[in-house]
């Protein structure tokens, strides 16, 4: 049960996390398919730094540097959308499609040669970070309370201040929702959609680290992040692009995806016979589900995905 | 007067795709120049060469038939993507009506022991439902395709598991689908003695021709007759041609269900080559209907370009497992193929910046032939 809990509360806070990151970035007009990327690219940077600060760092500074390196890693990766989207007006979905190739490919070759070089033995694309997870743990009673967890519920609410209580927040949603609007009112919407992606690439890069540190000492840096980027995406859209309701989906989904890792320490569970891939799979089903009963009137920012053009009126 | 060569939309779009190949290659080089400098221009043309850098003629033509056969599915794949886009649909999905007809296609041939073009129609038309429930969702829903494409990859990879894993089809010592030759040989795509030609390479099959084949019809479909000409006019603008008096809603749900056909067909001809078996334990969508994006926007967005583009993606992807593997990770193709595609991205930059640089070009030979006159 504890361990239930533990898992539902981890997956929750790295599915919120990026699906703020997605939200700040939508919200300002640019849709960001590339957030499984990110993550992936975030987890790198904290696994390199984490692999590299001598064994004998605090754990607050292991904590802080490792959140820092995730976060600036995500957010440099999320200038390759910026770059494609915002000056060079290129289609979206395809740079983002890329960007999740390239992460994935770029830091399996990136590790892989990290690892030889220190060792010409070890080509695994795997890197280790078993005592240095500690620094992030405190075991109370059976249940691990890991520090992203306070951060993840933090980073909610200056999240939801930031959106609807700051001048900041609200141009960045009417770039969204009308950019020539805006634009005619003197926000500099080429600004305002970069803020949103290196936003999202901060949150998204953040999230992949929480991820990697969820359960496990070391990554495997060929499998990705497994779908994590996709289904936060699910966890956005079915929490309308609001903060506080991407926060309820991510909950929810989180369960989901801790039943299917846990089910079977459950008597009753493990009775009915149900695989963990219907729990994999519910999230999923659940959001399309949910789209296509409310998507008539789409809470979906107007304008998203399209490029700002002056010209047009 | 005659038109100049690069004026030609079909040049633009030939000069960007080797931009892109070119720019794609040359970061592969240079990382592989910091990984390694000594070894890093053999890599490179190893990964080029693929096929022709093996030792003796008969290797050489086997592992062209090998990368042929990988070719098929891709190129279906990249029709898939190319064929909705060109009715202004992106199908992401494409990934997981790859899936749908892998599961399909081996659930008919390993469970029901039927013969091979048996399997190649359940696993068209189960792509086609998975297509068609994406076109419903757009059309009656309003659910962006590749939002609904993006959920039912996952769904689709989870249900093609759990199907696979059926004792009855999964091999029982590993996570595996029992291999086709003996689990049911009549499965087996048939060769067409091809396989002569290819150093006996039993995965060279009918797949082959008939992708090329497809990719042609699709041109063909779209570009001379009156339903591609509505599927064009549906994508160019929704409500034009629905005053026009086509069913716009009917010809998302067709469109989708045809893309959804032609990338579960892909997998198909992946499978039942006998090539390949599926992993039940997969965690990640198979990368095959994303390559089939990247293979779509290098071919310049044309059925015929993807032919081209879908065989020189193969090629690097093969060609990266060829290479020194204590020095460089075969990822390093991936990567190539990754950047190539962020770079398609950019084409319609390129094409801006040439037709701005021959207008820049014509007016100056314009203002020189007036300051002649006068």
């Amino acid at each position: 049960m504890v361990l239930l809990l533990q898992y539902t509360i981890i997956f929750a806070s790295v599915l919120m996390l990026v699906a703020l990151g997605g939200c700040f970035s939508e919200h300002s007009g640019i849709i960001n398919l590339g957030l499984e990327g990110i993550m992936v690219v975030g987890a790198l940077g904290g696994a390199l730094i984490m692999n590299l600060l001598p064994a004998n760092t605090g754990a607050f500074m292991m904590v802080v540097i490792t959140t820092i390196a995730a976060v600036v890693f995500g957010m440099l990766y999320s200038c390759l959308l910026g770059v494609a989207a915002i000056r060079f007006k290129a289609d979206q979905t395809l740079i983002g499609t890329a960007m999740n190739m390239l992460a994935t490919a770029a830091a399996t070759v990136f590790v892989s040669a990290f690892n030889a070089a220190r060792n010409p033995d070890n080509t695994s694309s795997t890197l280790q970070y078993i005592s240095q997870k500690n620094a992030f743990i405190i075991r109370i009673a059976g249940f691990e309370f890991n520090w992203f967890m306070l951060l993840a519920v933090i980073l909610l609410g200056v999240s939801w201040f930031v959106l609807y209580k700051t001048r900041f927040g609200l141009r960045l949603m009417a770039c969204g929702e009308n950019p020539q609007a805006a634009d005619s009112v003197g926000i500099n919407v080429k600004k305002m959609r970069w803020a949103g992606v290196l936003i999202s690439g901060a949150l998204g890069g953040l999230g992949g680290i929480v991820y990697i540190l969820a359960g496990v000492s070391e990554w495997k840096f060929e499998v990705g992040v497994a779908g994590f980027g996709f289904l936060a995406l699910a966890v956005m859209i079915f929490g309308q692009w609001k903060p506080t309701k991407i926060a309820a989906a991510a909950v929810l989904f989180g369960f989901f995806r801790a039943l299917s890792n846990v089910y079977t320490a459950f008597p009753f569970l493990a009775g009915l016979g149900i695989p963990s891939t219907v729990y994999n799979m519910m999230p999923y089903i659940i959001s399309l589900i949910i789209l296509a009963f409310t998507s008539k009137n789409s809470k979906a920012p107007k304008a998203e995905g399209i490029p700002y053009d002056k010209g047009m009126r | 007067m005659k038109t100049g060569f690069f004026k030609k939309p079909s040049a633009q779009t030939l000069v960007s795709s080797l931009i892109c190949i070119a720019a794609g290659l040359l970061v592969g080089f240079i990382i592989l120049t910091i990984i390694n400098p000594s070894g890093s221009a053999q890599a490179i043309g190893t990964i080029l060469g693929n096929f022709i850098t093996r030792s003796s003629g008969p290797a050489k033509l086997k592992a062209f038939g090998n990368t042929l056969a990988k070719t098929a599915p891709l190129l279906m794949c990249a029709l898939s993507v190319c064929f909705c886009y060109k009715v202004g649909l992106f199908n992401i999905g494409a990934a997981g009506q790859y899936e749908a007809g892998a599961c399909a296609a081996l659930f008919c041939a390993i469970s029901l022991k039927l013969p091979w073009f048996v399997c190649l129609i359940a696993a068209a038309l189960a792509g086609a439902l998975l297509g068609s429930v994406s076109g419903f969702l757009k059309a009656y829903r309003n659910v962006n395709e590749v939002i609904s494409g993006i959920m039912l990859n996952w769904i689709t990879l989870y249900l093609t598991n759990m199907v696979l894993s059926n004792p009855a089809i999964k091999d029982p010592a590993s996570p595996y689908t029992q291999g086709l030759s003996s689990a049911n040989p009549r499965s087996l795509l048939p060769s067409l003695g091809m396989e002569k030609l290819f150093a006996n390479n039993r995965y060279v099959t009918i797949a082959i021709p008939l992708a090329v084949l497809i990719a042609v019809l699709i041109w063909v479909v779209l570009e001379k007759t009156k339903f591609g000409y509505e599927l064009r006019a549906t994508g160019f603008n929704k409500d034009a041609s629905r005053y026009a008096g086509m069913k716009e809603k009917k010809n998302i749900i067709i469109t989708l269900a045809l893309g959804g056909a032609l990338a579960a067909v892909g997998a198909a001809f992946l499978f039942l080559s006998g090539y390949q078996q599926w992993s039940t334990t997969q965690t990640s969508v198979p990368g095959m209907g994303f390559n089939g994006i990247a293979a779509t926007f290098l071919g310049g967005l044309s059925p015929i370009g993807t032919i081209f583009s879908s065989f020189f993606i193969q090629s690097i992807t093969d060609g990266g497992a060829l290479i020194n593997r204590s020095l460089y990770p075969a990822e390093i193709s991936d990567l190539i193929s990754a950047v190539i595609i962020y770079l398609c991205g950019f084409v319609l930059f390129f094409k801006t910046v040439m037709n701005a640089s021959i207008a820049k070009r014509e007016e100056k030979k314009a203002s020189k032939a007036e300051g002649g006159k006068a």
